[in-house]
């Protein structure tokens, strides 16, 4: 079981972190809008993970991704933002005893709490990206629009991928 | 130790956050460039950026007077130049005069570095030898007031000293009964808006609100608007008055001036040499 799922999560991120890389990294509108569907490995890690290991895995993703999109540190850091706010929501959320699910996804929470996990942890992670990759408040208005309109793309993609991996299982 | 280890354990994820934010932040700036740049110069960034911004809303705040001086300028000169070129209408030949009141032309210039702070105050404008300025020549203001004298020359850019210096005196006199005065400025008093008009002849009444204008006795014409007198008859220990009065130059909005050349000076300066003082 455990195995079963060290295997998953590792074919997720290389099959994740191929397609930010190799498909949509070429992909946005009119440099507004550009997905980062990377993130959903992180929002899918099981429930049981140790903090340490969580943020490891989010700083050694957003290395990876800054390696190939030449931004030393900016997704390492956007992605540590990530797994923080992932960590605040599911303890104030969920009974921490009362966990029995394996992993936070659209499967076994239901939409309604899996998109607001998505959205918050989506919105964070995107608004210090995108911060951090202008680096000024002068231009703080096309910053804000851009990471609204990626954050809306991320969403849609994030819900999109999650449904066509839905599995109905008995709650 | 304990409790501190048990503190720490229990908000981890709190601590290892901070923890790995500031090691992604610092890979960050130490590993970019332009974020780099933009940390180190961030400081300077803000304070250029506030400061030209202060200096545009500064701009806009003058536009009106600015706009006001302009247009009362053009006024004055266009009366000027119909009072030059008279047409005879019977002849229809026109004739140019070049004699009267042609003794000062005027100049105009932008105030390219002012000074109201210090003690003596010197300011620059954007003319200079290549436009005819020399050391010496008159500077008043655009609608009405006087600014000070040219100090040195460059070829295209001048300093003033301006009024508000220790060493500028300028011979004034009352409009109404053209008693002669000198307008100094900054005797135990710095207020930009006020000047004082000394050895003024003890037998003259002075009263608040005569106006002072230039005697025409230095390189100002005759009759060019000083300001008025705010405090009349203050005694001095020697045989003279003096009056505090307001300026009309206001000399912190200040952003063109007119340089005035006489054009008699230069003959007026050798005659006045021929008779030795001490003869």
């Amino acid at each position: 079981m455990n195995s079963r799922i060290i295997i998953v999560n590792v074919i997720r991120w290389f099959l994740l972190l191929f397609v930010q890389i190799f498909l949509l990294k070429n992909m946005g509108f009119y440099n507004l809008s550009t997905p980062f569907i990377y993130v959903l490995f992180l929002l899918l890690l099981p429930f049981g993970i140790p903090n340490i290991l969580l943020y490891g895995l989010a700083f050694a993703t957003g290395l990876t991704l800054d390696a190939f999109y030449d931004t030393m540190g900016v997704h390492a850091t956007a992605c540590v933002v990530l797994a923080f706010v992932r960590i605040s929501f599911i303890s104030i959320s969920l009974n921490r005893d009362a966990i029995d699910d394996p992993e936070p996804s659209l499967s076994y929470m239901g939409f309604q709490w899996f998109s607001l996990y998505a959205f918050l942890c989506v919105i964070t992670h995107h608004l210090v990206l995108f911060f951090l990759e202008t680096f000024r408040l002068t231009e703080i208005g096309y910053t804000l629009m851009r990471c609204g309109l990626s954050c809306i793309f991320t969403l849609l993609i994030i819900l999109l991928v999650e449904f066509i991996f839905y599995r109905r299982t008995p709650r | 130790m304990r409790n501190l280890w048990i503190f720490i354990s229990r908000y981890n994820a709190f601590f290892l956050f901070i923890i790995f934010f500031t090691i992604g932040i610092y890979l960050t700036v130490k590993n970019n460039a332009y974020q780099r740049s933009v940390t180190l110069n961030s400081s300077n960034e803000v304070v250029g950026t506030a400061y030209e911004r202060l200096n545009v809303f500064k701009r806009y705040l003058n536009l009106g007077m600015v706009n006001d001086s302009l247009a009362a300028e053009n006024a004055k000169l266009k009366t000027r130049l119909l009072g030059l070129t008279t047409v005879d209408s019977a002849k229809v030949v026109k004739v140019i005069d070049t004699v009267t009141n042609q003794q000062y032309s005027y100049l105009a210039a932008k105030v390219v570095k002012n000074s109201i702070t210090l003690r003596n105050n010197v300011m620059t404008i954007n003319k200079g030898t290549v436009d005819g300025i020399k050391s010496g020549m008159a500077v008043i203001a655009p609608q009405k007031g006087v600014v000070g004298f040219i100090r040195d020359v460059s070829a295209h850019l001048a300093t003033i000293q301006s009024l508000l210096h220790k060493d500028t005196r300028i011979s004034v006199m009352l409009k109404k009964n053209h008693a002669l005065g000198s307008l100094v400025w900054g005797d135990g008093n710095f207020d930009i808006r006020k000047a004082f008009v000394k050895e003024v002849p003890n037998h003259i009444k002075m009263y608040v609100g005569d106006t002072v204008v230039t005697s025409g006795y230095g390189s100002f014409p005759a009759g060019i608007l000083v300001g008025k007198i705010s405090k009349p008859n203050v005694a001095t220990n020697d045989n003279f008055l003096s009056g505090e009065l307001n300026l009309f130059t206001d000399f912190s909005t200040l952003q063109y001036v007119y340089v005035v050349k006489d054009k008699l000076a230069e003959e007026q300066k050798a005659l006045e040499s021929l008779a030795k003082p001490n003869e």
